[in-house]
């Protein structure tokens, strides 16, 4: 199979690499796919509490070329974009920038489910943040 | 050093350059017809022909009047297994095979399986081999064939043909072997193999495309096929069709090579694949190899690189040109079917890498191939989150993975 540019350009210069701590509070992990399927993304997004703007992304993918290139552009497009932006991106956005044949769209979808999941680890720790401090202030 | 470096051997080979010169005035100056009998064009055709049928027989121990020429070996092997169930329907209606032959044997079988033929699928060990004896307990008194391939061509395990061999003629039952990967690599003796039909092509052999042939057994006993291919009773009315005498009379030449250099180009050729699988396995953690350990093909090495995906990883070393068992390049977006036969989880099926070597392939290639392979997977481990979390000590076979 033919790769387009842009995917052998993610592919060989991926952007954002690597893991936040994914114990901090402002951090949210999403990790999709499955060994069996081929494929796995873990992307994290570090959000600013009071912005609400991702201030930080980062990836890791075991898959083929194409899934590593759609969490490679996936982690750019997300930097700098407020959470609400950052939910409205969708894999045929991804698609049409990597120019991805049919066949690789599963890895456009996985790249949409992974931003997915790691805002909604991080709004998940977040309510229970909320939760708890609110617990607190009717104790006090 | 030319780039993509060429390792790819069990899916073709070029055609060796002495071979191409032996073919070439066919094209153009002896271009008769093999059934021409009234004129020296088709004359000096024909003994041509007859040369490179004996070149043939003498590759895989047999008589050179029982060698027919297909169009290659999946002709051969639809012949083979078409040709038997039609001639032996009276006989029975029962065929053995293994669930990890080429899909020229698989598909043909699921056929006749539609036709209404009983088609038992052998078990194969960890390694992907037939046992004899599994053999023996599937033979009812219904089993008119048994087709084992010679070779795995995925991951080079060499089955036991002597005594699959023996079992059936103790049995009285037919023998086909698909020997395409096994024949120019390992020796091969249709006497002592005690084969019936076997299978082979030019392409494989430095041989041209397009060309291959059929070994029929004409005494101890008599085999018989029923033709497919209808019109002129080529071949001893087993396969019609004006004869491809340039191809013929290149995989003559092929087998003939192969015959006379198996000595001296294989040990050569194992040391290599030897040196490639120490080199990779020296260097990384956690590579597995698929296939036999030691009952295999000379010139084949399959590997799993756990954590790291086929097609990223032939996608990150594009300077070498191998296949891979995953998913994401085969056009189904399964896994291979072979390596699941044997056991190979899906995870590491993803994961593994074959590498076929062959005549041409030099020292400093094989150093090269070990680099970019080496230098690849750490890269492409550097960025898999599977192998962040195995070595975190977190076991991947626990996580409540979200698969799609």
């Amino acid at each position: 199979m033919a790769y387009t540019k842009k995917v052998i350009e993610h592919f060989e210069n991926p952007k954002n690499i690597g893991s936040l701590d994914k114990n901090s509070l402002n951090v949210g992990t999403g990790l999709v796919g499955a060994p069996e399927c081929g494929d796995v993304m873990k992307l994290q997004v570090e959000i600013d509490e009071t912005t609400h703007i991702i201030k930080d992304a980062k990836f890791k993918t075991f898959g083929c070329g194409s899934a590593i290139a759609s969490s490679s552009l996936a982690t750019e497009w997300l930097k700098g974009k407020t959470i609400d932006q950052a939910m409205a991106i969708r894999n045929t956005d991804i698609v049409e920038e990597l120019s991805l044949p049919p066949i690789k769209i599963h890895c456009s979808v996985l790249a949409e489910d992974a931003i997915k999941a790691a805002i909604g680890d991080y709004l998940k720790k977040n309510e229970a943040k909320k939760a708890g401090t609110e617990a607190v202030a009717v104790k006090a | 050093m030319k780039l993509p470096i060429y390792l790819d051997y069990h899916s073709t080979t070029p055609v060796d350059p002495e071979v191409f010169k032996t073919m070439a005035p066919y094209f153009t100056e002896v271009f008769g017809n093999a059934a021409s009998r009234n004129h020296e064009y088709g004359w000096t055709a024909e003994a041509a022909v007859e040369h490179a049928r004996l070149q043939v027989a003498q590759l895989i121990g047999a008589t050179d009047k029982e060698i027919i020429f297909t169009s290659g070996a999946t002709e051969s092997n639809n012949l083979a297994l078409l040709g038997v169930a039609e001639m032996y329907a009276e006989k029975g209606n029962h065929i053995i095979t293994s669930p990890i032959e080429h899909k020229a044997i698989l598909d043909t079988c699921a056929h006749l399986e539609r036709k209404g033929y009983e088609i038992t699928y052998l078990e194969v060990d960890q390694y992907g081999m037939v046992s004899p004896e599994s053999v023996r307990d599937a033979i009812t008194d219904k089993t008119i064939l048994v087709s084992i391939m010679m070779a795995n061509n995925e991951i080079g395990t060499i089955n036991p043909m002597a005594e699959i061999g023996k079992v059936c003629k103790e049995k009285g039952v037919l023998f086909h072997t698909d020997a395409v990967q096994g024949v120019g690599k390992i020796e091969v003796d249709v006497q002592k193999m005690g084969i019936d039909l076997l299978s082979l092509t030019a392409h494989k052999i430095y041989g041209p495309k397009g060309v291959g042939a059929l070994y029929v057994r004409r005494k101890n006993p008599r085999v018989r096929v029923s033709a497919m291919v209808h019109g002129g009773g080529h071949e001893r009315g087993m396969r019609s069709g004006t004869l491809n005498v340039p191809g013929i009379v290149g995989l003559g030449k092929a087998a003939e090579m192969a015959r006379k250099n198996l000595n001296t180009d294989i040990p050569r050729i194992k040391a290599l694949r030897d040196r490639l699988w120490d080199g990779i396995r020296s260097q990384l953690d956690e590579v597995y190899l698929n296939g036999h350990p030691t009952e295999r093909l000379p010139i084949n090495l399959n590997v799993s690189f756990a954590y790291v995906e086929g097609e990223s990883l032939m996608m990150g070393m594009k300077e070498l040109a191998v296949s891979s068992g995953s998913a994401c390049t085969s056009a189904s977006l399964e896994p291979s079917y072979v390596l699941k036969a044997i056991g190979v989880g899906e995870d590491l099926a993803h994961t593994s890498i074959r590498y076929s070597l062959g005549k041409f392939t030099t020292e400093e290639e094989v150093d090269y191939a070990i680099e970019k392979t080496v230098s690849t997977v750490r890269k492409l481990r550097d960025l898999s989150p599977l192998y962040e979390m195995a070595k975190e000590g977190i076991d991947l076979k626990t996580v409540a993975w979200t698969g799609h």
